[in-house]
């Protein structure tokens, strides 16, 4: 019975959704807005549970004074300014009195503008020095795939830069060849297999082949 | 009258074929039909990796991506979770699982909680190693980057689905000398991940993963299964081809009702 149960409700509403992708009924069509609707209202309250889960973690390492508590104080800290700000617990809209919630809060916005996204946009910014990193070791001309690899990112990177076309007028045409071809190619053979792989796993769950969601699993 | 939306048939088609195959596959699989399926070696280095994590006496770090428990990748990587937690427990290691849902870590929890139940360790499952960091996206990536950089975890799984943060995980994995099994259906992200990580599962190997792990002829199946539709759609490909430069427009017209 442990595992009936979520195997039945799995199938039930697994065939609810393919009814409703290909048949053009009122009712599958309401059931299945129903369903998904639901599902906004469990991650409401898992959000609660994610919450209390953050906070145990980063009490806990500032209660034992773990290696970094002060980042986990920085974190309580952050949520908290974010969390009263953002409920509207702590100011009123004094024209409609109605409390300002949000990034209608001042507070919240500046937090928002002037912490959050300059950190979001420095951790982006990291991106650029990874990327050569990872350039360096994939570019390297170790073996005749790799020397191709080199050599079809040399010709893609000058064909998109007008420096490219100022060395010799046919890289762009080269460039969006080997994009529109090999590289479109190669991304479409995966796609299909991602499609099928999708497909399976969604019928496993369907069917009650695959009932390792349900913990466990076989070894 | 029950009607059938307009443009749906080919998809149809094409899914009834699958599930014809699948089951098909699934009654030979339990008339004991052994599948042959080829060697994928990133799976094949999950116990290598597992194993290395516990002789070097570190922990293992597993991300389950930047998607919601409804997303497929997600789910595949869940699956693929259950199994890597039970292999964590029998061997004794240390699992964290920093988590981008509530909805996921809640999922993982119970997964995780489960495997150690199965293998006898519940003694051993701490809740804690399987937590909530953030829903933004770069929030969650420093979170993880620093717990790879503070911890040094000795295996890095990173299966499911993600973003832009992909090459920022996978190259800290990399500088801190972790052994990184990725997975991931983004096709977009695949290239970092193969360029920074030592094994990396492309598209459909993250779903094939958890049967491939499992050995369980009957979830194998569904393998066979894909193969069997992947062969469908190369003849497909090969009629359309063939009915284009013949100039027939029926096929096109048919296949064209696939939005």
């Amino acid at each position: 019975m442990k595992t009936k149960g979520p195997v039945l409700v799995a199938f039930l509403a697994g065939m609810l959704m393919i009814s409703e992708y290909f048949l053009d009924v009122d009712w599958l069509g309401k059931m299945a807005t129903w369903i998904q609707k639901y599902y906004i209202i469990i991650a409401a309250f898992a959000l609660v549970i994610g919450v209390t889960s953050l906070v145990r973690l980063h009490a806990t390492k500032i209660r034992d004074k773990n290696k970094g508590w002060g980042f986990s104080l920085v974190t309580i800290i952050g949520l908290l300014a974010m969390m009263i700000t953002g409920l509207g617990l702590v100011s009123q809209d004094p024209e409609s009195n109605l409390p300002l919630r949000g990034t209608d809060h001042p507070a919240n916005l500046w937090l928002y503008d002037h912490i959050q996204v300059p950190l979001g946009a420095t951790m982006f910014s990291l991106l650029a020095f990874f990327i050569a990193s990872a350039a360096y070791r994939a570019f390297r001309a170790r073996s005749p795939e790799a020397t191709l690899l080199l050599l079809s990112a040399i010709i893609v990177m000058l064909g998109q830069v007008p420096v490219g076309e100022a060395i010799w007028d046919g890289l762009p045409q080269v460039k969006d060849w080997l994009l529109d071809n090999i590289n479109t190619a190669s991304k479409r053979a995966i796609m299909m297999g991602v499609g099928l792989g999708m497909v399976s796993t969604a019928l496993k769950i369907i069917f009650g082949i695959e009932k390792t969601y349900l913990g466990g699993g076989d070894g | 009258m029950i009607a059938v939306k307009e443009g749906v048939g080919p998809e149809f088609v094409l899914l009834m074929l699958f599930v014809v195959s699948l089951l098909y596959f699934l009654g030979q699989a339990r008339k004991g039909v052994h599948f042959k399926i080829r060697k994928i070696a990133g799976l094949d280095a999950v116990n290598e990796a597992i194993g290395r994590a516990t002789e070097m006496g570190r922990s293992i770090l597993y991300s389950t991506g930047l998607e919601v428990a409804s997303h497929i990748a997600t789910i595949a990587s869940l699956t693929i979770l259950s199994r890597v937690a039970r292999r964590a427990a029998r061997y004794g290691t240390r699992l964290q699982v920093p988590s981008f849902d509530p909805v996921v870590m809640t999922l993982a929890q119970e997964m995780v909680r489960d495997s150690f139940l199965q293998e006898g360790r519940i003694e051993e499952f701490s809740p804690t190693d399987i937590f909530y960091l953030s829903g933004e996206q770069f929030a969650y990536t420093a979170a993880v980057e620093g717990i790879m950089v503070r911890e040094k975890p000795s295996t890095v799984f990173l299966m499911g689905y993600f973003y832009a943060e992909s090459l920022l995980l996978a190259e800290t994995g990399n500088a801190i000398g972790a052994i990184q099994i990725a997975g991931s259906d983004a096709v977009t992200q695949l290239p970092f991940f193969i360029v920074s990580c030592d094994y990396t599962l492309i598209g459909e190997e993250l779903y094939a993963a958890s049967a491939y792990l499992s050995g369980d002829p009957i979830i194998m199946s569904s393998l066979k299964a894909q193969d069997m539709s992947k062969a469908v759609i190369w003849v497909l490909m090969i009629v359309g081809g063939v009915a284009a430069f013949a100039g027939s427009p029926f096929f096109l017209a048919w296949m064209g009702g696939i939005s």
